[in-house]
């Protein structure tokens, strides 16, 4: 999966210079991760239970649905805000219809759900390349028309418009039913994370998100259709939230006009840490899978150590300071490169 | 014109192409036959970098014809230009730093396995390992470019081109970052390409490689066809004369003044793989006009003395005594002023007034118990604006909506008000008009006769001759030659900065 980043370079010091800086950014984001799971694991038994890393998994399942679209966005240069709002009218529309149709199989629901989140996603992009509005504008916009269209699509009473009594229990029984031996719930986002890198590292089209993002100019000069690329990356970023809107509603079995709302930081927060660039061309779905892993986690061990009232206060600030932690790694190292590669040009 | 017996396979004919209303290209040509390395000579600015990019589908010409194997097509991108065979290698590397060396080459185009649509990574990187073989590379493909020298970058992008198997291929000044060695292996795979019957455009500065590659010559001047020569039947002095030829201009008369102490002396300023051994003074109403080609380190070395980029050795004195300025606030304080070459993103907050932009640097100096007072900035800015005869509306007029030289007179207004010593001109009339540059011409005559010392960096000939007491010329980011103004002459400042000769040594 990391064809591109396996240096074997003529001479070892260059080697071994440009294999550490590719591998840094996970390595630190291992090792943070690893330290938390050490330091919580010590501090509270029923950490590492079998029951407790499995109500981690099921916490960050949708989580990591929705940040593998936005590692696709962001890896492209763009970002979109909008993965909240979609994930709440998804969640809600599929819910209604279930409530409709009970008879609805699994698999159409979910289908469903990704539908409406690509015609989402379609939209944002169609602003970005042929409106030419910048992405953060153009999603902070479909951020509230989205969210308003939940409330359109709503009675608007303020109570939860779908209840676990609407719902057919097949749906319900995502989480805890088995595939294979593995939990439905789990096998969406494996099956996502494993097609994602595949797509992003061994097709052309994959390739060309990097190029796009990496250096836009010169993916223009290589015959890089950037619009296209760009379109779909947000039409799959709005599909993926469409998925994530199903798990929502499985697994909350209970839809209101909020639902998801506030989601969209903590995808760019599971994205960004796992080492995407902002500034895009860079990273991938291994790094937004650890960055998610340690959001859970970071979760569970601040309910584990302080309780669940008082967690959700320190929630916040601890994902901020994270997120600055990451960026500043990041600003310091880029910095560093670029010293070193103006000395040796000499 | 005579060397071409056989049929172009590509022609360019009457180009025109304007930028707003700057017109980079009024009547060129180029017309290329295969197995032949045509070369493209020009000043800075003549039109060569635009003509380029006319031929790889990156501009669209407003007028004039391309013509491919006799038939008339348009490009409207750069994926156009390559179907039709056409490979350019531009001045500045274009790469993806986070990807690896055979990605870079091979980018939108990787093979792909018919029917699983996955990139097969053992053709790619074997076909990659050819490539870089052909052009001298030791490197495996999977490296990251990131890494790499701005040579080895350079390579790489020879291999993407060849990796096209084009028809024609355009290198756009490959050698400037190379050492004589890769140069010589460049030429080699230069003289492989012509003898496959390539067509290849050569764009270079250093004379002697020219005429050491090319079959034929085309020269611009001024966005301007001058004509096409059979290398052999031209002189490297006549190629200089054909792309200096205008008349030199007599617009700017200036009144030699009294020429006193040396205010700024800079001795061996060294910044890694930019410029080093740097030493020159500027005294008292003395206008050095610092020449070169683009590339050559002028500016570079402006922003080092004014602070802005860090020096790796050297030192700088003002007014004899040694200062180091770590940062431009510091020299603004010390009395140097830098005016720089981009006064739309360096010199102007374009959405700001007049009057807010000439204060910008005296803030302190407008406030009275902290507090601006705003009638003080337009008095300031008026002052100026008058002096300098800037033409607005008023000076609560936004910056943006003047014209070049209107808003090159606000920058000049913005460090004249800060009463400096020292004056640091980058470009000071690039891309304004005639009028208002000879008013920015009279104006650093008469900042020159009260005392001030400046130093001009101007990439236009007739503006050094005409503007300089001295001329210091630089290469490769050294200062290779330093003339009086009386020797100086515009043949003689473009041999020292393409290379061609070094009959004027530096006097240090």
């Amino acid at each position: 999966m990391t064809q591109a980043m396996e240096a074997a370079g003529a001479t070892p010091d260059r080697r071994r210079l440009v294999t550490a800086i590719a591998r840094f950014r996970e390595a630190g984001i291992l090792f943070v991760l690893l330290l938390l799971v050490v330091v919580t694991a010590v501090r509270s038994s029923s950490f590492l239970t079998s029951a407790n890393l499995q109500g981690i998994a099921l916490d960050i399942t949708i989580l990591t649905v929705v940040a593998i679209g936005e590692t696709i966005v962001i890896l492209s240069r763009n970002i979109d805000l909008s993965v909240g709002s979609i994930v709440g009218f998804t969640a809600l529309f599929v819910g209604v219809v279930l409530k409709v149709h009970p008879g609805l199989p699994v698999i159409a629901a979910l289908g469903l759900g990704a539908a409406v989140g690509l015609i989402f996603g379609v939209g944002n992009g169609l602003l970005i390349t042929v409106g030419r509005v910048p992405a953060i504008i153009a999603t902070l916009g479909t951020l509230s028309i989205y969210r308003g269209l939940v409330f359109v699509y709503s009675n608007g009473s303020g109570q939860p418009e779908v209840t676990a009594a609407d719902l057919p229990n097949s749906f319900l029984n995502l989480a805890t039913e088995t595939v294979l031996g593995i939990r439905v719930f789990f096998l969406v986002p494996i099956v996502l994370l494993i097609a994602a890198a595949y797509w992003l590292q061994q097709t052309r089209s994959g390739r060309e998100v990097y190029a796009v993002g990496g250096n836009p100019i010169a993916a223009r000069l290589a015959g890089v259709n950037s619009g296209r690329i760009v379109l779909l990356a947000f039409a799959l970023s709005g599909a993926l939230a469409g998925l994530g809107g199903v798990l929502y509603t499985s697994r909350y079995a209970q839809v209101d006009t909020l639902a998801g709302t506030g989601l969209e930081l903590n995808v760019i927060a599971a994205v960004v840490i796992g080492g995407t660039s902002t500034l895009g061309g860079t990273g991938g779905i291994t790094g937004t899978l650890i960055g998610c892993i340690l959001l859970g986690v970071i979760n569970n061990s601040l309910i584990l150590l302080s309780g669940p009232g008082e967690a959700q206060f320190w929630r916040g600030a601890v994902y901020g300071a994270i997120i600055l932690g990451a960026v500043i790694t990041d600003a310091l190292i880029s910095r560093r490169l670029q010293k070193a590669l103006r000395r040796r040009h000499v | 014109m005579g060397a071409a017996t056989s049929v172009p396979i590509l022609e360019l004919l009457h180009i025109r192409k304007a930028f707003g209303g700057l017109v980079a290209l009024h009547n060129a040509q180029l017309q290329l036959s295969p197995g032949t390395v045509h070369a493209l000579l020009g000043e800075n600015g003549a039109g060569k970098s635009t003509l380029i990019k006319v031929l790889a589908g990156v501009y669209r010409p407003d007028d004039g014809q391309i013509i491919l194997n006799g038939t008339q097509i348009t490009f409207d991108s750069p994926a156009d230009a390559r179907d039709a065979g056409v490979a350019v290698i531009y001045q500045e590397p274009t790469l993806f730093p986070d990807l690896s060396v055979a990605e870079n080459i091979y980018m939108g185009r990787h093979p792909i396995d018919a029917r699983s649509r996955r990139i097969e990574w053992k053709t790619l990187h074997e076909s990659v390992r050819e490539l870089l073989k052909n052009v001298g590379l030791d490197l495996d493909p999977r490296e990251r470019v990131r890494g790499l020298s701005v040579a080895d970058q350079q390579l790489v992008e020879v291999a993407k081109a060849l990796s096209l198997n084009a028809q024609v291929m355009v290198m756009d000044e490959p050698t400037s970052s190379l050492t004589p060695d890769e140069v010589e292996r460049l030429f080699g795979i230069v003289r492989q390409l012509r003898e496959n019957g390539v067509a290849i455009v050569f764009i270079g500065h250093r004379l002697e490689e020219v005429f050491a590659i090319s079959d034929q010559i085309t020269i611009l001047r001024d966005g301007t066809y001058v004509g096409t020569f059979n290398t052999s039947d031209l002189t490297p002095d006549q190629a200089v004369a054909y792309m200096v030829g205008r008349q030199l201009e007599t617009l700017y008369e200036r009144q030699i003044g009294h020429i006193g102490e040396p205010l700024l002396r800079v001795e061996n300023l060294r910044r890694e793989g930019v410029f080093s051994k740097i030493s020159f003074e500027v005294r008292e109403g003395e206008i050095v006009g610092l020449a070169g080609l683009v590339g050559a380190g002028r500016t570079e070395v402006a922003r080092a003395v004014f602070g802005i980029d860090h020096l790796d050795g050297g030192s700088i004195k003002l007014h004899g005594k040694v200062v180091h300025f770590n940062s431009p606030r510091a020299a603004v304080r010390a009395g140097l002023a830098y005016v720089p070459e981009d006064r739309q993103t360096q010199g102007l907050v374009l959405p700001l007034p007049i009057s807010q932009n000439v204060t910008l640097p005296l803030l302190r100096e407008m406030t009275r118990a902290g507090i601006l007072q705003p009638a003080r900035e337009r008095a300031l800015a008026e002052e100026y604006g008058n002096r300098l005869r800037l033409r607005a509306r008023s000076v609560r007029q936004p910056a943006r909506d003047l014209s070049g030289g209107n808003q090159q007179k606000v920058v000049l207004s913005k460090w004249l008000a800060t009463r400096p010593h020292v004056l640091i001109l980058d470009e000071p009339t690039r891309g304004i008009d005639v009028g208002a540059k000879a008013e920015v011409h009279r104006l650093m005559g008469e900042l020159a006769a009260s005392g001030l010392a400046i130093l001009m960096i101007s990439s236009e000939l007739p503006e050094i001759l005409a503007m300089s007491d001295r001329v210091l010329v630089m290469r490769e980011g050294e200062l290779v030659a330093e003339m009086a103004r009386d020797e100086a002459t515009q043949e003689r400042i473009m041999a020292a900065a393409s290379g061609l000769s070094t009959s004027f040594g530096v006097a240090s």
